[in-house]
This record gives structure tokens, sequence and C-alpha cells, in this order.
């Protein structure tokens, strides 16, 4: 990608600067096959949570209906589709009212942590010195901790536990950003530290540009190449850190929002007295739309590793293949080893760029 | 912006004297000792993180028995716990109680929190153990088959069935698994470590070591450790599945990676067997960065077992935390958030070393 400016033809057709367009061009073979089952299933998540209030037969704190109250625990039925809860509400429309809570949780909890932690990336690489090293301290020691574990924390801290709707979503997307922050913090470090000793980076000081232009138009630009991968596989964790939130009481409260995770926590009962359609919808509900997400993540992420294009002849000429740097745990290396740096006066520079032997 | 002075800092520390000067003396100790002080920063920073957190929101004791007692008698509590304190004070006098192993003591039923950490600890370290097991006995051989049929159907089989692992939250495969197999099949428990008598077999032995299989094993009664061992499954089975997942993606590309060297052309030119090739010449090699990321995995693991042990009512360390949760006792959710935070960087420490004896080019 970076070679693009030295070849580039008189203008790019737009199908190709797209991200995900490009990348399906690119795919082939099983490949493509996973990128667009990833991108159906991703699709009608979207689809679902934009038109909920169409879809669903009820509304998602309803229990009654002109023909009197829903009951508890109803098996399926031509009224209720899915069943009833054991609170009295219609599993379907529950099960489709909180693809808009995930949504919403994925959109704030996402460009949360896209703008914290690019800032902070940008600004710890591209300068340096001790700030870098606290930050890159800092972040380890939280990445390195339980995810799930934290975000409790965090969203005892911010609501206390109990919640609204808005006060719910933001709740746990502020809690599940601070969990990622470090995630993007590393990746847009890395390629800041590289970019940053590029000759075009040099010579637009010596141009005299401002260190916050050189940060914006050239170092940014050239760093956000790996942000949608991240983006996808974060979008995920977020959905999956927001049912354990709402498994273990933190969720949104049942009249505020439909939430999976909530709906789940409630089931845990039902299930061992065998009625199982209060458990299986929601549950299926995360299990497709985060397997839809990871599917477009885990495409885009191979697609942009020439090792693991598909093409057995590249990943034999780049030999010792590890673990594809942008999926968390692939960094290793760039660890808490950070500090070790430290402490021998070596640079502090290469342990943030996520190169494996 | 002060800025200016410390961008021409950091280029002029990349010339490589400090590199070449300490490969040479770089030893296996130094690289021990230097791994082991970097526990304290990390430590030290996630327990300050939790206690900043936590106590910002306000003080625990407003927030276990807020609507049970009085303001005034509220007053009185908050006054004799210390926390109407100055938050510096109390933080400090917090540190001072880590550092000699006092991790607070539990509003909702007044417990050491070390105490509730040993009581607990047991299950939790079982239930991770017993997931490990499953995540490897899944997750290598599975890898092993998607890396040698790569971009085939098996792979692609494979490859799906991981991210469905990783898709699916623990809690959720655990109720599947539950109404499966205990409530339809009716063959497995649905919840707890053990049924009522074999626990009560086991009480009686002289100091219990809290791990269930041992325990069972010394009442020398095998229809006890059957019956240990057959609760033992489903919640490992939950947990598992999901590390599996990882292994078996980590496994696939490492191999994959080994799979195309020179050495392995060599081995099969020289008539060696697909499958010999596969378990020893690529595999062996691709073992070194699975042992690293499995340190990666114990927090993970950690982070699982709170919802899989609520989900099968698994008595250990998660299944209180939620407890705890529940009450709104924050002191001990801070003290076993606390203690988690140390057990994740000693596990790390040890797998690092692990790794640096394994690969020495890990020691830079």
């Amino acid at each position: 990608m970076t070679d693009a400016i030295a070849t580039r033809p008189p203008k790019r057709l737009l199908r190709d600067r797209l991200p995900v367009v490009h990348q399906l061009r690119q795919s082939v073979g099983l490949q493509r096959g996973m990128l667009v089952a990833g991108l159906i299933l991703t699709g009608l998540f979207i689809f679902t949570a934009i038109f909920a209030p169409l879809l669903a037969p009820y509304g998602f704190n309803q229990l009654r209906d002109i023909d009197g109250p829903f009951g508890s625990q109803q098996p399926p039925s031509s009224a209720h589709p899915f069943g009833t809860t054991v609170g009295g509400y219609d599993v379907l429309s529950r099960t489709i009212w909180g693809t808009q809570t995930a949504l919403l949780v994925i959109i704030a909890a996402v460009v949360l942590s896209i703008f914290a932690g690019v800032f902070l990336g940008l600004v710890s690489g591209y300068f340096g010195g001790w700030l870098d090293r606290v930050l890159v301290v800092i972040c380890d020691a939280i990445y390195a901790f339980p995810s799930l574990l934290l975000a409790i924390v965090m969203a005892i801290v911010i609501s206390g536990g109990q919640s609204s709707l808005w006060g719910g979503v933001l709740a746990a997307a502020i809690s599940i950003s601070v969990v990622y922050i470090p995630q993007y913090f590393r990746v847009i470090r890395a390629e800041t530290v590289r970019i940053k000793a590029e000759a075009y980076v040099e010579s637009a000081k010596v141009l005299g540009a401002s260190n916050s232009r050189i940060m914006v138009r050239h170092v940014l630009r050239n760093a956000t190449r790996t942000l949608p991968l991240i983006f996808t596989l974060n979008s995920s964790e977020a959905i999956l850190t927001l049912a354990g939130l709402g498994f273990l009481g933190f969720g949104i409260e049942p009249t505020a929002a439909a939430e999976w995770g909530y709906d789940l926590n409630k089931a845990l009962a039902d299930v061992s007295s065998g009625i199982w359609w209060t458990a299986l919808y929601p549950g299926l509900a995360i299990v497709l739309t985060v397997l839809g997400i990871t599917l477009v993540g885990e495409s885009l992420n191979d697609l942009a590793d020439p090792r693991l294009r598909g093409r057995r002849r590249v990943a034999k000429a780049s030999g010792a293949v590890a673990e594809t740097s942008v999926v968390p745990g692939g960094t290793l290396i760039a660890g808490p080893g950070g500090l070790d740096g430290l402490e021998d006066g070596e640079s502090f520079e290469e342990h943030g760029i996520e190169v494996k032997s | 912006m002060t800025s200016t002075t410390t961008v021409s800092e950091t280029p002029g520390a990349k010339p490589a004297a400090p590199r070449a000067a300490k490969t040479p003396g770089g030893g296996l100790g130094r690289y021990i000792l230097i791994r082991a002080l970097l526990i304290i920063p990390t430590v030290f920073i996630l327990v300050t993180l939790v206690f900043v957190l936590m106590r910002t929101t306000g003080d625990p004791i407003t927030a276990a028995l807020g609507g049970r007692l009085t303001a005034d008698q509220l007053q009185e509590r908050i006054a004799a716990a210390g926390y109407d304190r100055p938050l510096i004070v109390q933080y400090l006098e917090y540190l001072g109680q880590i550092a000699t192993g006092n991790f607070g003591t539990t509003i909702s039923d007044n417990r050491p929190v070390v105490e509730v950490l040993v009581t607990y600890g047991g299950a939790t370290l079982e239930l991770a153990f017993y997931s490990l097991i499953v995540a490897f006995l899944i997750g290598i051989p599975f890898g092993l088959v998607a890396a040698y049929f790569r971009d085939k159907g098996q792979d692609a089989v494979l490859r799906v069935f991981a991210i469905l692992c990783y898709a699916t939250p623990v809690f959720f495969a655990g109720m599947i698994l539950k109404l499966i197999f205990s409530v339809w099949l009716k063959v497995l428990p649905v919840a707890g470590r053990a049924s009522t008598g074999a626990e009560l077999q086991m009480q009686f032995l002289p100091n219990p070591t809290g791990l269930y299989t041992i325990d069972a094993i010394r009442t020398g009664n095998p229809a006890v450790l059957a019956d240990v061992l057959a609760h033992a499954v489903l919640p490992s089975i939950a947990l598992g599945l999901l590390t599996a997942g990882v292994f078996l993606r980590l496994v696939r590309t490492n191999v994959i990676g080994t799979l195309s060297t020179d050495y392995v052309d060599a081995a099969r030119s020289r008539g060696v067997g697909e499958y010999r090739l596969v378990r020893t010449h690529a595999y062996r090699p691709a073992l070194i960065p699975i042992i690293t990321v499995i340190g990666l995995q114990i927090a993970l693991l950690l982070g699982g077992a709170v919802l899989t042990e609520t989900t099968f009512e698994w008595k250990g360390l998660g299944f209180m935390l939620a407890e705890y949760l529940q009450a709104r006792d924050f002191v001990a959710v801070q003290g076993i958030v606390a203690l988690l935070a140390v057990i994740v960087a000693l596990t790390n420490f040890v797998v690092d070393i692990l790794a640096a004896l394994i690969d020495p080019r890990v020691r830079y």
C-alpha cells in the first residue's frame, strides 16, 4: 500500500479504494467464501438493528397485548414463535431489539477506543521520551489483565451496576473501550515509530512542517492501514464483553432496552428445568453476530498479510511464519519486554514494532 | 508545546552501540532477574488503577449497605473503616497492606480476602487445569490437520469451528451442554463440583487440599473420584473450547510456516512419511510461540472462569467474585481483582522464563 504513491495510476477507481470492496475483489476461493459469508451475516445484523421497530412483533419491554398478558415461560407458539421468558417478555422481540443495543454499544465503544487509542499511540510513538515509556508500561499491564474483570470494574465505576438505556449503553461502551485502548495504542504506536524513520517525514521536518501537520498528514494517514482489521476484531470482542457484563448482572435493565447477556442470565435457571427457548435464541444471536464480524475480520487480516494470502509460493518465500501481527495475542515480543530495553539504555522503538522471529 | 526538544532526542538513541554491548553479557540469570523485577510495576499499575477507579465512585460502605442503614449509622461505619480520610492516605495504607499480603476484609460476610482465595482458589485452579487439557486435546491435533490440508475443505471446516469456539460465549456453550447432557440425556450432573455424598466423604479427610480430584483420590473410594470427574466434564469443555479455538488457529498458522521450510522439503525428499513429517519436523519447532501464548491465555481463562463458574455453580474464585458483585461488596471485588492481577503477573513471569529456556533467541 505504501508504494501506491510511487506507482500511482492517473486515477484509482472508487471500488479499488473502498476498504472492504477492494479486499473482496482481491480474494479468491475459500477466502472469498469466508469473507462473503461474514459480510452477509454482518449485513443481516445491521439490517435487523436498523429495522428492529418494524421487524419485532412486540416491544422489548411489552408484557401484554389486547388479549391480555403474554404469560411466563410459554413454549413457542404462533403468537410467540420463540416463546416467552420467565419475566413474561416475548423472546423473538427481545432477540431482535437486542441487535440494536449491541450495534449502539459497538459503535460507541469502537469510536471511543479508536479516538483515544489512536491519539495516544500517535503522540506516544511520535514524541517518544518518558511519556512513551510510561504509556507503554501502563498499556502492557492493562493488556495482560483479564478484559472482562477490567470491564466489570469500569461498569461499577460508571453506573454503579444498574442503568437506563443510554446510561447503560454508554457505561458498557466506556467499560469496553478502556479495555481495548491498549490494542489500538500498540498498533498505532508501532506504525508511528516505523513511519517516523521514513525519509519523507525527515524531509517534511526539514521543510519546516509543524509537528501536528507531520503527525496528521504524514504519519497518521500511513499508520491507519491496519485499523479496519482491529476494528472488526474489537467489535466482536465488544459484543462478547457486553454479553458477559449482562450475564453477570451489569447489563441494561430489561425495561430500558433488550440485551442478550441479561436475557441469558435470566435463562440460566430455565435450562435446568428443560426450558430451552429462552436461552437458545439470544445465545444464537450472539454467536451469529460475532461469527459474522469475526469472519470479515479474519479475512481482512489474512488478505493484508501476504504470507497468508492463499498462495503457497508466497508463504514459502517469506520463511518462518509467526502468528499474524494484528490478531490480539500476536504481539508477545513487544509485550512486557518493553521495559527490558529501558534497563539497557537501548532505544525503545523496536519493542513496539511487532516483529516476531 | 514543549515537544520539539524531545523529538530530537529520540532518533539519537537509535545507534547500535548499546545493542552490540549487551550481546555477550545477557545471560539467562540476568534475564530472569529483569523479568522478576518487571512484575512489580505491572502489579503496581493494576492495583493503583483498580483502587483509583473503585474509590472515585464513593466509599464501599455506602455501596454495600446504602439502603439498609440510616445516614448516621452509615457515617459511623464509614468513619470506623477509615473511608472518610483523604484518598491519598487511604491509598498509601492500601499499598502497605498489599505489600504485606493483606488484601482487605469483605464487607458482606466479614472474611479476609486472602482466606477467600485460599478456600476457593483450588476450585478455579482445577477448572483451569482441566480446561487447558481439553484445549490441548482439541486445539493441537485439529490445528495440525488444518495446517496440513491448508485451503482445502478440512481446513475450511476447522477454521470455522475455531471461530465458532471463539464466537460462542462460555456461558451460552455451558447452558447448551447442560441442556443436552444433563437435562435431556441425563448422563452428567447439572451443576456443582461434587454431589453432597461425595463432598461429605471428602470433608472427613485430614487437611483437605481443596482440589477435589486429589481429595477424591485420597478417600480411596473410586465412586467419589468418578463423581468429582463427572462434575468437571461439562465446565471444562465449556471453558476449554474457548481456548481450543485460539490454540487451533495458532498451531495452524505456525505449522503452515514450518511446513514450507527447506528442512521439511529435504526430509520429504529423503522419503520421510507424511505423518512423521507433520508430527515431528513441522510441529516441534512450531511449539515455541504456542508456549508463549499460553501465558496470555491465562488472562482469558480467568475471565472465562468467572462466567463458567457462575453458569455451573462451580464454587471457585470467579463464582465468589460474581456473588460479591451481586452483593455490591466492592472491597471484596477490589481484593479479588488485585489478587488476580498478582496471579496473572506471576504466570506471565513463569511462562516467559519457560520460553527463554526453550528458545535462546528470546533472551536478548
